[in-house]
Protein backbone atom coordinates (compact mmCIF):
# COMPACT_ATOMS: atom_id res chain seq x y z
CA UNK A 1 0.00 0.00 0.00
CA UNK A 2 1.49 3.31 -1.07
CA UNK A 3 0.83 6.53 0.78
CA UNK A 4 -0.87 9.06 -1.45
CA UNK A 5 1.04 12.30 -2.12
CA UNK A 6 -0.19 15.32 -0.23
CA UNK A 7 -2.07 16.89 -3.16
CA UNK A 8 -3.79 13.57 -3.71
CA UNK A 9 -5.19 13.41 -0.18
CA UNK A 10 -8.05 15.89 -0.14
CA UNK A 11 -8.73 17.74 3.08
CA UNK A 12 -12.33 16.61 3.54
CA UNK A 13 -14.70 18.14 6.10
CA UNK A 14 -17.73 16.40 7.59
CA UNK A 15 -20.48 18.63 8.95
CA UNK A 16 -24.02 19.92 8.80
CA UNK A 17 -23.23 22.29 5.95
CA UNK A 18 -22.35 19.30 3.79
CA UNK A 19 -25.50 17.42 4.78
CA UNK A 20 -27.63 20.46 3.96
CA UNK A 21 -25.90 21.20 0.64
CA UNK A 22 -26.12 17.56 -0.39
CA UNK A 23 -29.80 17.37 0.50
CA UNK A 24 -30.77 20.56 -1.34
CA UNK A 25 -28.70 19.79 -4.43
CA UNK A 26 -30.28 16.34 -4.63
CA UNK A 27 -33.93 17.38 -4.29
CA UNK A 28 -34.56 17.73 -8.07
CA UNK A 29 -33.05 14.28 -8.61
CA UNK A 30 -35.02 12.89 -5.67
CA UNK A 31 -38.26 14.09 -7.25
CA UNK A 32 -37.54 11.85 -10.24
CA UNK A 33 -36.70 9.00 -7.87
CA UNK A 34 -40.06 9.59 -6.15
CA UNK A 35 -41.95 8.91 -9.39
CA UNK A 36 -40.14 5.62 -9.60
CA UNK A 37 -40.92 4.96 -5.92
CA UNK A 38 -44.65 5.29 -6.53
CA UNK A 39 -44.35 2.68 -9.28
CA UNK A 40 -42.41 0.42 -6.91
CA UNK A 41 -45.11 0.81 -4.24
CA UNK A 42 -47.92 -0.11 -6.64
CA UNK A 43 -46.05 -3.15 -7.96
CA UNK A 44 -45.00 -4.31 -4.49
CA UNK A 45 -48.63 -4.24 -3.37
CA UNK A 46 -49.64 -6.13 -6.48
CA UNK A 47 -47.01 -8.77 -5.65
CA UNK A 48 -48.69 -9.31 -2.26
CA UNK A 49 -46.66 -7.11 0.08
CA UNK A 50 -48.51 -4.90 2.56
CA UNK A 51 -47.95 -1.13 2.72
CA UNK A 52 -45.88 -1.61 5.88
CA UNK A 53 -43.74 -4.37 4.31
CA UNK A 54 -43.10 -2.38 1.12
CA UNK A 55 -42.18 0.69 3.19
CA UNK A 56 -39.87 -1.33 5.42
CA UNK A 57 -38.12 -2.60 2.29
CA UNK A 58 -37.63 0.90 0.89
CA UNK A 59 -36.39 2.26 4.22
CA UNK A 60 -33.87 -0.51 4.92
CA UNK A 61 -32.71 -1.70 1.48
CA UNK A 62 -32.70 1.57 -0.48
CA UNK A 63 -31.79 0.09 -3.87
CA UNK A 64 -34.32 0.70 -6.64
CA UNK A 65 -33.42 -1.93 -9.22
CA UNK A 66 -32.85 -4.64 -6.59
CA UNK A 67 -36.19 -3.91 -4.91
CA UNK A 68 -38.08 -4.10 -8.21
CA UNK A 69 -36.34 -7.38 -9.01
CA UNK A 70 -37.26 -8.75 -5.56
CA UNK A 71 -40.88 -7.84 -6.21
CA UNK A 72 -40.73 -9.54 -9.61
CA UNK A 73 -39.37 -12.73 -7.98
CA UNK A 74 -41.82 -12.54 -5.05
CA UNK A 75 -44.24 -15.47 -4.82
CA UNK A 76 -46.20 -17.40 -2.24
CA UNK A 77 -44.24 -18.97 -0.55
CA UNK A 78 -41.36 -16.51 -0.91
CA UNK A 79 -38.34 -18.08 -2.68
CA UNK A 80 -35.96 -16.76 0.00
CA UNK A 81 -32.64 -17.92 -1.49
CA UNK A 82 -33.52 -16.71 -4.99
CA UNK A 83 -34.67 -13.29 -3.80
CA UNK A 84 -31.75 -12.60 -1.45
CA UNK A 85 -29.18 -14.12 -3.84
CA UNK A 86 -30.40 -12.09 -6.81
CA UNK A 87 -30.48 -8.89 -4.75
CA UNK A 88 -26.86 -9.54 -3.77
CA UNK A 89 -25.79 -10.12 -7.37
CA UNK A 90 -27.57 -7.02 -8.69
CA UNK A 91 -26.01 -4.89 -5.96
CA UNK A 92 -22.44 -6.15 -6.34
CA UNK A 93 -21.74 -3.06 -8.45
CA UNK A 94 -22.00 -1.00 -5.23
CA UNK A 95 -18.64 -2.50 -4.26
CA UNK A 96 -17.08 -0.56 -7.14
CA UNK A 97 -19.02 2.57 -6.31
CA UNK A 98 -17.90 2.44 -2.67
CA UNK A 99 -14.31 1.90 -3.79
CA UNK A 100 -14.50 5.04 -5.92
CA UNK A 101 -15.31 7.05 -2.77
CA UNK A 102 -12.19 5.88 -0.93
CA UNK A 103 -9.82 8.77 -1.73
CA UNK A 104 -12.16 11.11 0.14
CA UNK A 105 -13.80 8.77 2.61
CA UNK A 106 -10.58 7.53 4.20
CA UNK A 107 -10.31 11.03 5.67
CA UNK A 108 -13.55 10.49 7.60
CA UNK A 109 -13.95 8.59 10.85
CA UNK A 110 -15.10 4.98 10.31
CA UNK A 111 -18.47 5.87 11.84
CA UNK A 112 -19.03 8.76 9.45
CA UNK A 113 -17.92 6.72 6.43
CA UNK A 114 -19.82 3.53 7.20
CA UNK A 115 -23.01 5.37 8.14
CA UNK A 116 -22.82 7.46 4.97
CA UNK A 117 -22.48 4.51 2.58
CA UNK A 118 -25.83 3.11 3.72
CA UNK A 119 -27.34 6.04 1.81
CA UNK A 120 -25.58 5.18 -1.45
CA UNK A 121 -27.97 5.02 -4.40
CA UNK A 122 -27.04 5.31 -8.07
CA UNK A 123 -28.34 8.86 -8.43
CA UNK A 124 -26.78 10.52 -5.39
CA UNK A 125 -23.54 8.57 -5.76
CA UNK A 126 -23.12 10.07 -9.24
CA UNK A 127 -23.95 13.52 -7.87
CA UNK A 128 -21.46 13.12 -5.00
CA UNK A 129 -18.66 11.86 -7.25
CA UNK A 130 -19.17 14.86 -9.52
CA UNK A 131 -19.02 17.19 -6.53
CA UNK A 132 -15.89 15.61 -5.01
CA UNK A 133 -14.02 15.24 -8.30
CA UNK A 134 -14.57 18.90 -9.12
CA UNK A 135 -12.86 19.85 -5.87
CA UNK A 136 -15.71 19.66 -3.34
CA UNK A 137 -14.50 19.08 0.21
CA UNK A 138 -17.77 18.16 1.90
CA UNK A 139 -17.48 14.59 3.14
CA UNK A 140 -21.12 14.68 4.28
CA UNK A 141 -22.41 15.35 0.75
CA UNK A 142 -23.17 11.65 0.16
CA UNK A 143 -25.08 11.48 3.45
CA UNK A 144 -27.08 14.65 2.70
CA UNK A 145 -27.93 13.73 -0.88
CA UNK A 146 -28.69 10.18 0.25
CA UNK A 147 -31.10 11.47 2.89
CA UNK A 148 -32.93 13.33 0.10
CA UNK A 149 -33.20 10.13 -1.96
CA UNK A 150 -34.17 8.09 1.10
CA UNK A 151 -36.93 10.44 2.31
CA UNK A 152 -38.53 10.84 -1.15
CA UNK A 153 -38.19 7.12 -1.88
CA UNK A 154 -39.85 6.05 1.38
CA UNK A 155 -42.73 8.55 1.13
CA UNK A 156 -43.30 7.64 -2.53
CA UNK A 157 -43.43 3.95 -1.59
CA UNK A 158 -46.15 4.64 0.99
CA UNK A 159 -48.13 6.62 -1.61
CA UNK A 160 -47.74 3.95 -4.31
CA UNK A 161 -48.47 1.01 -2.04
CA UNK A 162 -51.57 2.72 -0.64
CA UNK A 163 -52.82 3.55 -4.15
CA UNK A 164 -51.94 0.04 -5.35
CA UNK A 165 -54.24 -1.44 -2.73
CA UNK A 166 -57.35 0.11 -4.28
CA UNK A 167 -56.62 -1.19 -7.81
CA UNK A 168 -58.72 -4.27 -8.53
CA UNK A 169 -57.71 -6.54 -11.41
CA UNK A 170 -54.18 -5.42 -12.46
CA UNK A 171 -54.64 -6.62 -16.07
CA UNK A 172 -57.57 -4.23 -16.56
CA UNK A 173 -55.20 -1.29 -16.24
CA UNK A 174 -52.29 -2.92 -18.04
CA UNK A 175 -50.45 -3.08 -14.70
CA UNK A 176 -49.45 -6.69 -15.34
CA UNK A 177 -47.21 -5.22 -18.05
CA UNK A 178 -45.79 -2.43 -15.87
CA UNK A 179 -43.00 -4.49 -14.30
CA UNK A 180 -41.83 -5.67 -17.74
CA UNK A 181 -41.91 -2.03 -18.86
CA UNK A 182 -39.84 -0.96 -15.82
CA UNK A 183 -37.16 -3.54 -16.60
CA UNK A 184 -37.14 -2.48 -20.26
CA UNK A 185 -36.45 1.13 -19.24
CA UNK A 186 -33.69 -0.01 -16.86
CA UNK A 187 -32.18 -2.03 -19.72
CA UNK A 188 -32.26 1.02 -22.01
CA UNK A 189 -30.43 3.03 -19.34
CA UNK A 190 -27.81 0.31 -18.86
CA UNK A 191 -27.29 -0.19 -22.61
CA UNK A 192 -23.70 0.73 -23.39
CA UNK A 193 -23.48 0.31 -27.16
CA UNK A 194 -21.81 -2.57 -28.94
CA UNK A 195 -19.87 -3.80 -25.91
CA UNK A 196 -23.22 -4.79 -24.38
CA UNK A 197 -24.28 -7.05 -27.27
CA UNK A 198 -22.29 -10.17 -26.32
CA UNK A 199 -23.01 -10.24 -22.54
CA UNK A 200 -26.69 -9.41 -23.03
CA UNK A 201 -27.14 -11.85 -25.94
CA UNK A 202 -25.52 -14.60 -23.88
CA UNK A 203 -27.58 -13.75 -20.80
CA UNK A 204 -30.81 -13.82 -22.82
CA UNK A 205 -30.03 -17.12 -24.55
CA UNK A 206 -28.92 -18.87 -21.34
CA UNK A 207 -31.92 -17.51 -19.42
CA UNK A 208 -34.41 -18.73 -22.04
CA UNK A 209 -32.76 -22.17 -22.18
CA UNK A 210 -32.43 -22.70 -18.42
CA UNK A 211 -35.96 -21.42 -17.83
CA UNK A 212 -37.15 -24.35 -19.91
CA UNK A 213 -35.15 -26.91 -17.89
CA UNK A 214 -34.72 -25.61 -14.34
CA UNK A 215 -37.55 -25.12 -11.85
CA UNK A 216 -38.23 -21.77 -10.15
CA UNK A 217 -36.34 -18.61 -11.00
CA UNK A 218 -32.77 -19.92 -11.13
CA UNK A 219 -32.63 -18.94 -14.78
CA UNK A 220 -32.16 -15.31 -13.67
CA UNK A 221 -28.84 -16.04 -11.94
CA UNK A 222 -27.75 -18.56 -14.61
CA UNK A 223 -28.30 -16.00 -17.37
CA UNK A 224 -26.68 -13.20 -15.37
CA UNK A 225 -23.52 -15.16 -14.57
CA UNK A 226 -23.21 -16.43 -18.14
CA UNK A 227 -23.50 -12.86 -19.43
CA UNK A 228 -20.95 -11.48 -16.95
CA UNK A 229 -18.60 -14.37 -17.72
CA UNK A 230 -18.35 -13.32 -21.37
CA UNK A 231 -16.90 -10.00 -20.17
CA UNK A 232 -14.27 -11.83 -18.09
CA UNK A 233 -13.06 -14.16 -20.84
CA UNK A 234 -13.02 -11.54 -23.59
CA UNK A 235 -9.46 -11.01 -24.78
CA UNK A 236 -9.64 -7.48 -26.16
CA UNK A 237 -10.26 -4.26 -24.12
CA UNK B 1 -55.19 -10.37 -2.85
CA UNK B 2 -56.34 -7.91 -0.21
CA UNK B 3 -54.08 -7.72 2.80
CA UNK B 4 -54.13 -5.54 5.84
CA UNK B 5 -52.00 -2.51 4.82
CA UNK B 6 -50.06 -2.57 8.10
CA UNK B 7 -49.55 -6.34 8.18
CA UNK B 8 -45.96 -7.42 8.87
CA UNK B 9 -45.56 -11.13 8.20
CA UNK B 10 -42.52 -12.46 10.10
CA UNK B 11 -41.12 -14.30 7.06
CA UNK B 12 -41.50 -11.21 4.86
CA UNK B 13 -39.79 -9.02 7.45
CA UNK B 14 -37.00 -11.57 7.67
CA UNK B 15 -36.48 -11.63 3.89
CA UNK B 16 -36.57 -7.82 3.71
CA UNK B 17 -33.98 -7.51 6.49
CA UNK B 18 -31.78 -10.13 4.79
CA UNK B 19 -32.02 -8.04 1.60
CA UNK B 20 -31.06 -4.97 3.62
CA UNK B 21 -28.03 -6.72 5.13
CA UNK B 22 -26.63 -8.02 1.82
CA UNK B 23 -27.24 -4.63 0.20
CA UNK B 24 -25.42 -2.81 3.00
CA UNK B 25 -22.53 -5.27 2.75
CA UNK B 26 -22.12 -4.39 -0.94
CA UNK B 27 -22.30 -0.65 -0.20
CA UNK B 28 -19.75 -0.85 2.62
CA UNK B 29 -17.68 -3.58 0.96
CA UNK B 30 -16.04 -1.23 -1.51
CA UNK B 31 -14.69 0.93 1.31
CA UNK B 32 -13.59 -2.00 3.41
CA UNK B 33 -12.32 -4.76 1.14
CA UNK B 34 -10.84 -2.65 -1.63
CA UNK B 35 -8.59 -0.91 0.85
CA UNK B 36 -6.94 -4.29 1.40
CA UNK B 37 -6.98 -6.04 -1.97
CA UNK B 38 -6.89 -4.77 -5.53
CA UNK B 39 -9.60 -6.11 -7.78
CA UNK B 40 -8.40 -7.37 -11.19
CA UNK B 41 -9.65 -5.37 -14.14
CA UNK B 42 -11.67 -8.31 -15.45
CA UNK B 43 -13.49 -8.72 -12.15
CA UNK B 44 -14.39 -5.03 -12.18
CA UNK B 45 -15.84 -5.35 -15.67
CA UNK B 46 -17.82 -8.41 -14.61
CA UNK B 47 -19.32 -6.63 -11.58
CA UNK B 48 -20.17 -3.74 -13.85
CA UNK B 49 -21.93 -6.03 -16.34
CA UNK B 50 -24.00 -7.91 -13.75
CA UNK B 51 -27.00 -5.57 -13.31
CA UNK B 52 -27.69 -5.43 -17.06
CA UNK B 53 -27.24 -9.19 -17.35
CA UNK B 54 -29.72 -9.78 -14.51
CA UNK B 55 -32.33 -7.47 -16.05
CA UNK B 56 -31.96 -9.11 -19.47
CA UNK B 57 -32.21 -12.57 -17.89
CA UNK B 58 -35.48 -11.60 -16.24
CA UNK B 59 -36.85 -10.07 -19.43
CA UNK B 60 -35.82 -12.61 -22.06
CA UNK B 61 -37.96 -15.63 -21.10
CA UNK B 62 -40.91 -13.37 -20.25
CA UNK B 63 -40.76 -11.58 -23.59
CA UNK B 64 -40.12 -14.74 -25.65
CA UNK B 65 -43.22 -16.44 -24.24
CA UNK B 66 -45.42 -13.32 -24.41
CA UNK B 67 -48.16 -12.39 -26.92
CA UNK B 68 -48.07 -9.89 -29.84
CA UNK B 69 -49.65 -7.00 -27.85
CA UNK B 70 -46.85 -7.34 -25.27
CA UNK B 71 -44.16 -7.37 -27.98
CA UNK B 72 -45.55 -4.24 -29.60
CA UNK B 73 -45.91 -2.44 -26.27
CA UNK B 74 -42.35 -3.49 -25.35
CA UNK B 75 -41.21 -1.85 -28.58
CA UNK B 76 -43.03 1.34 -27.60
CA UNK B 77 -41.35 1.38 -24.16
CA UNK B 78 -37.85 0.91 -25.60
CA UNK B 79 -38.41 3.54 -28.28
CA UNK B 80 -39.81 6.15 -25.89
CA UNK B 81 -37.15 5.45 -23.25
CA UNK B 82 -34.38 5.89 -25.83
CA UNK B 83 -35.87 9.03 -27.33
CA UNK B 84 -36.91 10.85 -24.15
CA UNK B 85 -34.75 9.26 -21.46
CA UNK B 86 -37.80 9.65 -19.22
CA UNK B 87 -38.68 6.47 -17.35
CA UNK B 88 -42.14 7.55 -16.25
CA UNK B 89 -43.26 8.73 -19.70
CA UNK B 90 -42.00 5.47 -21.21
CA UNK B 91 -43.84 3.52 -18.53
CA UNK B 92 -47.15 5.32 -18.96
CA UNK B 93 -47.08 5.14 -22.77
CA UNK B 94 -46.10 1.46 -22.57
CA UNK B 95 -48.99 0.57 -20.27
CA UNK B 96 -51.33 2.60 -22.50
CA UNK B 97 -49.97 0.80 -25.55
CA UNK B 98 -50.49 -2.67 -24.08
CA UNK B 99 -54.13 -1.83 -23.31
CA UNK B 100 -54.62 -0.41 -26.82
CA UNK B 101 -53.02 -3.37 -28.61
CA UNK B 102 -54.94 -5.87 -26.48
CA UNK B 103 -58.13 -4.15 -27.55
CA UNK B 104 -57.15 -4.09 -31.21
CA UNK B 105 -55.49 -7.49 -31.71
Amino acid sequence: MTAAPADDAPDVQFGWAGVRDGYLRCVPVALGVAGYGVVFGVLAREAGLSVAEATLMSATVLAGAAQLIAVELWADPVPVATVVGTVLVVNLRYVLMGAALRPWFRRLSPRQAYASVFFTADENWALTMGELRSGGRQGAFLLGSGLAIWSFWVVATVVGATAGGVVGDPARYGLDFALTAVFLTIAVELWDGRSTVVPWGTAAAVAVLTEAFLPGRWYVLCGAFAGALTVVVRRDA
Amino acid sequence: MTRDPVALAPLTVGVVLAMAVVTYLTKAGGLWVLGRVTLPDRAERALDALPGAVVVSILAPAVVTADPPTWLAAGVVVLVARRTGNVLVALLLGVGAVLLFRGLL
